[in-house]
Parts: C-alpha cells; sequence; structure tokens
C-alpha cells in the first residue's frame, strides 16, 4: 500500500528526509506511555507544532526502558524515537553524554530545517535525567536547573526557548518555593502556553511552583 | 496514480493546451512586432492578441483592458506599487488573509512612507466591513481577493466596492483561485484592477494577467520598451499567452457545480473523524474547489507525508511544512489557535477529480490521522 520502500528509497531524490528519518516517522519504535516511569519529561509546546514526552524507567541507574510520545512532524517523531533506542541500556551517566548532534547522525542526517526536532528531544533527555538527579537527592533545584528546564519551553511565536531574548527575568527559591519570573503580559496569548509548558514540565517533582508574569 | 488533490497550488496542464503551445514553440517562434512586422511578427501578434480578446471577454473587460505578466506575484506587484506610485502618498489598505505576495507588497510600500492597513477578517473569512470603512481615510487603494486561497471563501465584492469608492480609493482583486470557478464580470463586481492567472485554470506556468479599467494610471515596475503599452515592457511568453488562452477558452462553468458536489461529499466525509473542524464558509460562500479542515491532536507536516506516500497529495497549514516555520496566517487570522493552523490540512479539486478519488482520499486520511493520534501526546484526546 505504501509508495514507500526502504531498499529502493533514493536519499536524493526527495524532500530531504533521510531513509532511516522515514523509517522511524513511518515505523516509530517505543510509543506510548509506560505504568509507573522512574521520570517523564516534556520538551516544547502544541502551540509552536513540536512537542515530545519522554518516559523512562531507570533501575540501578541504568535505563531499562523507555517510551515517547510527540506531537509534531516527521522529524519530530523520528528524533523522539530514535533518542529512546540509543538510551535504552545505557546508565544514566553515559545518556547524559548525548547531545543534539548524535542524534542527527543516528538518523542519517536531517534537513537543517529540522534540526530543532533534534534539539528539542536532546534538551528533553537532558531535563529528564536531571529532574532523576533531583529525585534521587543528587541535585539540589537551583537557578541552573530552572533554567535547564527552560530551555526546553518554547515561545509559540518565535518557536525559540523562553531563555532567548529578555523574556525570562529570573527566579526565586526557597525550600520546595519555586518562583519563576518572566516579562510576558499576563493575559496575552503566549502566556499560557508557558504556563502549561512549564507546570508540566515541573511534573513529577515535588515543588510549589509559582510563576510570574507581568501586568499588560 | 496518485491522487492530486493540491489544485489551489497548481493545476496540470489540459493537453489541448499543450497542443496549442508546441506550435508557438516549435513552429511559430516569433514575437509580437510591429504593424509592419513580418510572417513571424505577424503569427505571434494574432495569437497574443486572440488570447487577448478571449480572456476580456470572459470577465466583460475591453481587450485594452488587459496587460500580461509573468505571474501573479508580478500582477500583485504591479498593482499596488504601480498605484501608489502613480499616486505619490495615501494609505494602502489590505486585508489579513491575503497571499503572501500582497501582504509583503503592502509591507514594502510601508518601509518606502505609505500608510497601511491590514483589515480584518471574521471566523469565516469575510472581510470586516466595519473594520475597512473606519479605515479608509486617505486611502487610495484597498487590495483583496474575490476568493481566498487557503480557506475558499468568497469575498462580498459589491458590499466592499461600495465601501471603498465612497471613498475614492481604489479597488484592486486578486481574482486568481476564484477565476475559471466562479463567473467573473469586472463590470458587475466594479473593480478597478484585478489578476487572474493561467496556472490555476490548466493553463502554463509563467503568465497572468493584470486587468486595468480604461483610465486608471498606473507606473511600471519595470522601465523597458513599449510593449503592453509600456506597463509591462520586455519578451512576450507567445506560448504561454496562446496556452493561456486556450484554457480560457476551455473553461466550463458546469465543472464548478460538479466539483462543489464533490467538495460537499469530502467535507462531510472529513467532518466524520472526531475532532476536526471546517476553515472557512460552506455553501456558495465558498470556492467549489476547496477542502480546508483542521485535525485536533496531529501536525499537518505528518499527515502529508504519510499521505504523499501512500499516493494522496495537497498542502497544509502547518508551521512544520513552511519554509519561515510559520503556522498559517489565514488560519490564525480567523481565530484558529496555534494548533488549529498545524493541523490545518487543504484539498483542493479540479474539473478531472472524480468520487472514486474523493471517498479514496477519505479513507487514507482517516486512515493516517488515526495512526498519527496514537503516536500523539493526547493519544487522540485532549
Amino acid at each position: 500500500m505504501e509508495r514507500f520502500d526502504a531498499r529502493r528509497w533514493d536519499e536524493k531524490k526527495r524532500i530531504g528526509y533521510s531513509r532511516k528519518v522515514l523509517q522511524y516517522f513511518l515505523h516509530p519504535k517505543n510509543v506510548g506511555e509506560m505504568e509507573n516511569p522512574s521520570v517523564t519529561a516534556k520538551a516544547g509546546s502544541p502551540a509552536c507544532g513540536d512537542m515530545i514526552k519522554l518516559y523512562l524507567k531507570i533501575e540501578n541507574d541504568r535505563i531499562t526502558d523507555a517510551k515517547f510520545r510527540s506531537y509534531g512532524c516527521a522529524a519530530n517523531i523520528a528524533t523522539a524515537s530514535v533518542l529512546t533506542e540509543m538510551i535504552k541500556g545505557k546508565t544514566v551517566e553515559e545518556a547524559k553524554k548525548i547531545k543534539f548532534r548524535d542524534i542527527v547522525e543516528e538518523l542519517g542526517g536531517l534537513p537543517q530545517i529540522k534540526y530543532h526536532c533534534a534539539v528539542l528531544a536532546a534538551e528533553g533527555l537532558k531535563q529528564a535525567l536531571a529532574k532523576w538527579d533531583v529525585i534521587q537527592g543528587r541535585r539540589k533545584i537551583d537557578e541552573k536547573f530552572v533554567k535547564l528546564i527552560l530551555a526546553a519551553v518554547i515561545d509559540p511565536l518565535t518557536g525559540e526557548s523562553v531563555l532567548k531574548g529578555d523574556k525570562y527575568r529570573g527566579c526565586k527559591i526557597e525550600g520546595k518555593k519555586v518562583k519563576i519570573m518572566l516579562n510576558i503580559p499576563k493575559d496575552s496569548l503566549e502566556a499560557e502556553a508557558f504556563e502549561e509548558q512549564i507546570r508540566e514540565a515541573f511534573e513529577g517533582l515535588d515543588v510549589d511552583l509559582e510563576i510570574e508574569f507581568v501586568e499588560s | 496514480m496518485v491522487i492530486y488533490l493540491d489544485n489551489a497550488n497548481t493545476t496540470k496542464p489540459d493537453p489541448e493546451v499543450i497542443k496549442v503551445m508546441l506550435e508557438y514553440l516549435q513552429e511559430k517562434y516569433g514575437i509580437p512586432g510591429g504593424e509592419f512586422g513580418h510572417i513571424f511578427d505577424e503569427e505571434a501578434r494574432e495569437a497574443v492578441e486572440e488570447a487577448r480578446e478571449r480572456i476580456a471577454k470572459r470577465i466583460n473587460a475591453s481587450p485594452d483592458e488587459i496587460i500580461f505578466v509573468s505571474d501573479e506575484t508580478e500582477a500583485d506587484n504591479l498593482a499596488i506599487k504601480g498605484i501608489a506610485w502613480s499616486k505619490e502618498k495615501g494609505k494602502v489598505l489590505t486585508s489579513k488573509i491575503e497571499r503572501k505576495a500582497i501582504l509583503n507588497t503592502v509591507r514594502r510600500l510601508k518601509d518606502w512612507g505609505f500608510d497601511t492597513y491590514e483589515v480584518s477578517v471574521d471566523r469565516e473569512g469575510f472581510i470586516n466591513l466595519e473594520d475597512l470603512q473606519s479605515n479608509l481615510e486617505d486611502a487610495i487603494l484597498f487590495a483583496t481577493h474575490l476568493g481566498n486561497f487557503e480557506i475558499g471563501t468568497i469575498q462580498d465584492i459589491k458590499a466592499i466596492y461600495e465601501i471603498v469608492h465612497d471613498k475614492d480609493a481604489l479597488l484592486y482583486l486578486d481574482a486568481n483561485h476564484a477565476f475559471g470557478k466562479v463567473k467573473i464580470d469586472v463590470k458587475k463586481l466594479d473593480v478597478d484592477l484585478m489578476s487572474i492567472t493561467s496556472h490555476l485554470i490548466h493553463g502554463p506556468k509563467g503568465i497572468a494577467a493584470l486587468y486595468i479599467r480604461d483610465g486608471i494610471k498606473l507606473k511600471p515596475l519595470f522601465d523597458g520598451d513599449v510593449r503592453e503599452k509600456g506597463i509591462r515592457p520586455g519578451m512576450i511568453n507567445v506560448p504561454a499567452i496562446a496556452g493561456f488562452g486556450k484554457a480560457v477558452e476551455l473553461i466550463n462553468y458546469d465543472d464548478s457545480k460538479r466539483m462543489a458536489r464533490l467538495r460537499d461529499k469530502l467535507i462531510d466525509l472529513l467532518l466524520s473523524i472526531p475532532d476536526t473542524k471546517l476553515n472557512g464558509p460552506r455553501g456558495d460562500k465558498r470556492l467549489p474547489d476547496n477542502v480546508n479542515v483542521s485535525f485536533a491532536y496531529v501536525e499537518g507536516e505528518s499527515i502529508l507525508l504519510h499521505c504523499d506516500l501512500r499516493g494522496l497529495v495537497f498542502s497544509t497549514g502547518s508551521a512544520c511544512y513552511s519554509q519561515e516555520l510559520l503556522p498559517s496566517h489565514v488560519i490564525r487570522a480567523i481565530g484558529g489557535s496555534f494548533e488549529d493552523a498545524h493541523g490545518s490540512v487543504r484539498l483542493s479539486l479540479s474539473k478531472w477529480t472524480t468520487e472514486d478519488e474523493i471517498v479514496k482520499a477519505y479513507e487514507i486520511i482517516r486512515n493516517v490521522v488515526e495512526k498519527l493520534r496514537e503516536i500523539s501526546i493526547y493519544g487522540g484526546k485532549k
């Protein structure tokens, strides 16, 4: 039924997606949710058309299972799926070393315009592993951690991280209380998208989260 | 066979069009000359003037009012910049849901010191007449469309020209997507300038026509010879013009009726997929070839690629598919969310589209959307 034939795919002929990207797109591995995951992470937003959620099972500091769900283009689905394959069986420390370029390479390349999908997948992983360290008590929630989470929070109007430009004003952390301050008008369209993304990103952590926008 | 439902992007040339063009590519390869031209000049001139007459007649214009240009983008630029330069100052208005060529031409005029304004539209894509009326102070031109390229909305031109002409501004109409499907009479529409293109009516690419009402002055974009009355100097694309003329001759409004019936069938079938919504109006106010729906929880480029690999092609308003990575400005302007834009697909029919193709297209899309919703974060529900 499908015209795609992996053996006869002409890499140069069409749209710039490699054979491997198309294979992962058409037949993605590790799709779905996980019961009792050790940690989850969400990167991107539906507003920018690019979002992934990762579910990791970690036992004795080794990733024993990984699953994903996605909302996005072919590159988004393929990067998330191949990432789950790449990290299965790796220790947390090994997985931390994975950069977005490794994902691109694993897929046999990506069109330049789609690199951000691999960046998003790498940020999602980084976030998940940092959260794991917090859950394990090996890492405390500080501004560096908050920024790591915010790196994967995307402005739907620009497709860039909320950390780009002067949208991020700073954060205050006292015990469990985490207050993130953004230079974004309270009742703007983006405010809602940012709030939803940030709250979801902190999911699973024992924090009392507050997000402060500026008055419109 | 691939099911081609991207006819609002471009159409397949009619074999009769190609036959006419071949004659002017192979044998009659001259270009129109002056009054005392030789036989090659003369054959080319006859072909061009015959096409001009045919096109003029089809829109109830005079042949003197038709200028050939290379495509609709050039027509937009010539009409909008040409009028602005000729008036030297004033305000140029357009709407938020025009094609990029119109929006960016108007934005360029803003850089050059003209006042500009983008009129809002309602949820079905109809021009907000109050917004138009209250922003017409010092206006010289309102540039808009007859049928929307993306969501198919057919504007109420009578209401628009009454408001625009009441303020002594001119009206430029992009009729490219409506031409050939909707009967057009420039006298009845009372329009001052209008563009129609060949490649959307089974004619060749690289040719379009700009109607300029008798007596309207505009400055040319290019300087050159006196071809096309000096308004559009330069090479005359004779084979394309001959093909365009043939394509206009082949227009048959019975095709539109059939297309409209198939359009409605496809809309109903697609809306039977859960969490799907129609973009643009229904019925007579919609271009007969246009279907545009948004699927929740999934993204357009993914849908497109899956369908392409299964032998069905169309287009999407998703940011992932655009070169600028921006979601459809049309879906956003009618009040759609970012997700509505990313999940939107446009399927456009032609006179050759069959009922069988419509049903097959629906089956493929339904299957693909279901498959992608299984991968989706929302798992098909929110």
